[in-house]
């Protein structure tokens, strides 16, 4: 089973292959340049560095979100693109789920967490099976809240609790503050995402029967658009 | 050569299959103009959005309708360039992946020379040089085409771009969005010398375009007009900029057709798109003249507007040039015109790179990303 999966959801551009539970290959750009720029001549150069065949490759996984709303669709649209070429199916995984799988060894509730703006953040709870990296319990489903709503959820729960995620050094100092229970924080080459622990989730998720067509396959922005937001907002009050 | 091409630059998701430029295999538009009719205009988010929800299926249809598949085609021509950059982004990305992953050569293409190239399609004979005027929601330009991919760019608009102007006359009298089309069918009723409204002339470049002045000119007559009548109380909050700016459908009281009860609307659309068009067929006819061009070619999405057509094709009659101008579908965003401009592109064995990135200006006549 060869997969090749991407991960342009957040500052990181990431891809990798890999082959039977093998990462044979993976490449994460975290610059400045655009990911529409850096991503498929990336994904090419895993291609010509393993030699693998682009016509072997038998699943795509993609972050499917939450996350910068064009760059879930840089991804989405080359994953598509690559899956309708290629005829076959894609996985989406969740943005949180995969960040959640960098720390999938350690024993503390995993708190991934993006700056999501308007004073939010996306962030979820995933609490790893000691010994294993099957996919974990969701302790709290990935979403859009503010930072206090998170750690009331933390502080209820009681678990101790390990972040990363790029919201965290802009958040660091109010989870110091307010945070009642264990934490840590994750060093840094954990704290992003990274397109082999993409992988890896996306064959569990594979297994689970979660693959979707490449035509049906869309972002979860786990938000609407500030248009419609707004829309709603005047139909509401009307 | 059989291209796919694909396009997504505003509210249409489109993909088509063109076999040496000219022949249209399949042409396949999804449009989104009734989710974005909500908002008065373009979202651009919620475009982005809904290319992404619809690009496979499109890209499909136009393989399955031209009896192609990914393998079959020869290359991939896509839109880069201008337009809407997380719409153009969508149609890019999902075509570098498909050249990629089926191993075919790249062309991006500029939108403008798209709808220029359009007229190649249904016009079999015409090749370079013509004069081209191409006149869309976001661009006016009046274009010699010395060859292909060879452009000198003889005027522009200083502002707005003339479907723009379209566009705010319609949010303000009442017609909505997309105003091109409303205005014209509003119009069909009226008379077009009811009202008069100057052309705009910049100084210094005779083919050069001004629209803001006549949106000016335009409200500034409904203000006054306001001010005649019982509605004028309310004139400040309707006339005022962030009134017509928004989306409101329906700005200033509609009776019995009667704008403030006085002005026939169908007049006041006739009249305004009378003077677009004669601003648009004076400055082309005038280049035509000067620079001694025997053929012109109308383009974009306003060349639809088939009060422009009829002007256009009357004054080339009397000044015996030859006049060109695309069927409707093909006047309006679609791929087949980009498959056109692409295989021109190609032919003179131009490739863009896996890096390609999406402009929302991007200047005539640039080199597709090489």
């Amino acid at each position: 089973m060869k997969i090749l999966s991407i991960d342009t959801s957040g500052l990181c551009c990431t891809a990798a292959i890999m082959e039977d539970n093998i990462l044979r290959a993976s490449y994460t750009v975290d610059f400045k340049k655009t990911h529409s720029e850096t991503l498929l001549p990336m994904v090419d150069s895993l291609f010509e560095t393993t030699g693998i065949m682009k016509k072997e490759i038998d699943l795509i996984a993609c972050a499917s979100g939450p996350g910068s709303f064009t760059g879930l669709r840089i991804g989405a649209a080359t994953a598509k693109g690559i899956a309708l070429a290629l005829d076959k199916p894609i996985i989406p995984v969740p943005t949180l789920l995969s960040l959640s799988y960098n720390a999938c060894l350690s024993q503390m509730d995993i708190v991934p967490m993006m700056d999501a703006r308007r004073g939010q953040v996306y962030t979820g709870v995933y609490r790893y099976e000691e010994g294993t990296s099957a996919l974990p319990k969701i302790v709290l489903e990935q979403c859009a809240i503010p930072l206090e709503e998170l750690i009331e959820v933390i502080n209820e729960n009681g678990h101790g609790v390990l972040f990363l995620g790029d919201a965290v050094p802009v958040f660091k100092e109010k989870i110091e503050e307010l945070v009642k229970t264990d934490r840590s924080f994750a060093p840094g080459f954990l704290s992003r995402q990274r397109a082999g622990a993409l992988a890896e989730v996306s064959l569990l998720l594979y297994n689970d029967g979660k693959a979707v067509s490449a035509d049906d396959f869309r972002p979860d922005y786990l938000r609407l658009s500030q248009a419609e937001r707004e829309r709603l907002e005047r139909e509401n009050q009307e | 050569m059989k291209i796919l091409a694909i396009e997504s630059s505003c509210d249409e998701t489109a993909a088509a299959v063109v076999v040496d430029g000219r022949d249209v295999r399949s042409n396949i538009i999804s449009t989104q103009i009734p989710i974005h009719t909500l908002y008065g205009g373009v979202v651009p988010e919620i475009a982005s959005r809904k290319h992404i929800e619809r690009v496979n299926q499109v890209i499909r249809k136009a393989l399955s309708d031209a009896g192609e598949t990914v393998d079959s085609i020869d290359a991939v021509a896509v839109t880069y360039g201008p337009g809407l950059v997380g719409a153009l982004l969508v149609g890019l990305n999902a075509a570098k992946a498909i050249a990629w992953a089926a191993d075919k050569p790249l062309i991006g293409v500029n939108h403008i020379e798209g709808h220029i190239a359009a007229n190649f399609i249904e016009n079999k004979d015409l090749n370079p040089p013509f004069l081209c005027l191409v006149v869309s929601g976001g661009h006016t330009h009046l274009v010699r085409v010395l060859d292909y991919g060879k452009y000198e760019i003889l005027g522009r608009t200083v502002d707005d771009a003339a479907g723009e102007a379209f566009d705010k006359i319609a949010r303000v009298i009442g017609l909505g969005y997309p105003g091109g089309p409303k205005i014209e069918e509003d119009a069909r009723a009226g008379d077009p010398t009811a009202y008069h409204f100057p052309l705009a002339h910049v100084r210094g470049s005779e083919y050069d375009f001004s629209f803001s002045g006549l949106k000016s000119a335009v409200l500034n007559f409904l203000n006054s007009e306001a001010m005649k009548c019982d509605a004028a109380k309310r004139r400040d909050t309707l006339l005022s900029d962030s009134a017509h700016s928004k989306s409101g459908v329906g700005d200033i009281p509609l009776i019995d057709g009667k704008l403030f009860g006085t002005i026939q609307r169908s007049d006041l659309s006739a009249s305004f798109q009378k003077a677009i068009v004669d601003a648009l067929t004076t400055r082309a006819f005038l280049a035509a003249e000067n620079e001694g061009e025997k053929r012109i070619a109308l383009a974009g999405g306003v060349a639809a507007n088939s009060a422009l057509q009829s002007s256009m094709r009357e004054e080339a009659k009397k000044r015996g040039i030859e006049f060109f101008c695309p069927s409707k579908i093909l006047c309006t965003d679609n791929a087949a015109m980009i498959g056109c401009a692409g295989y021109y592109e190609l032919m003179k064995g131009r490739r863009s790179p896996l890096s390609l990135n999406a402009f929302s200006d991007l200047p005539i006549g640039a080199s597709n990303g090489e």
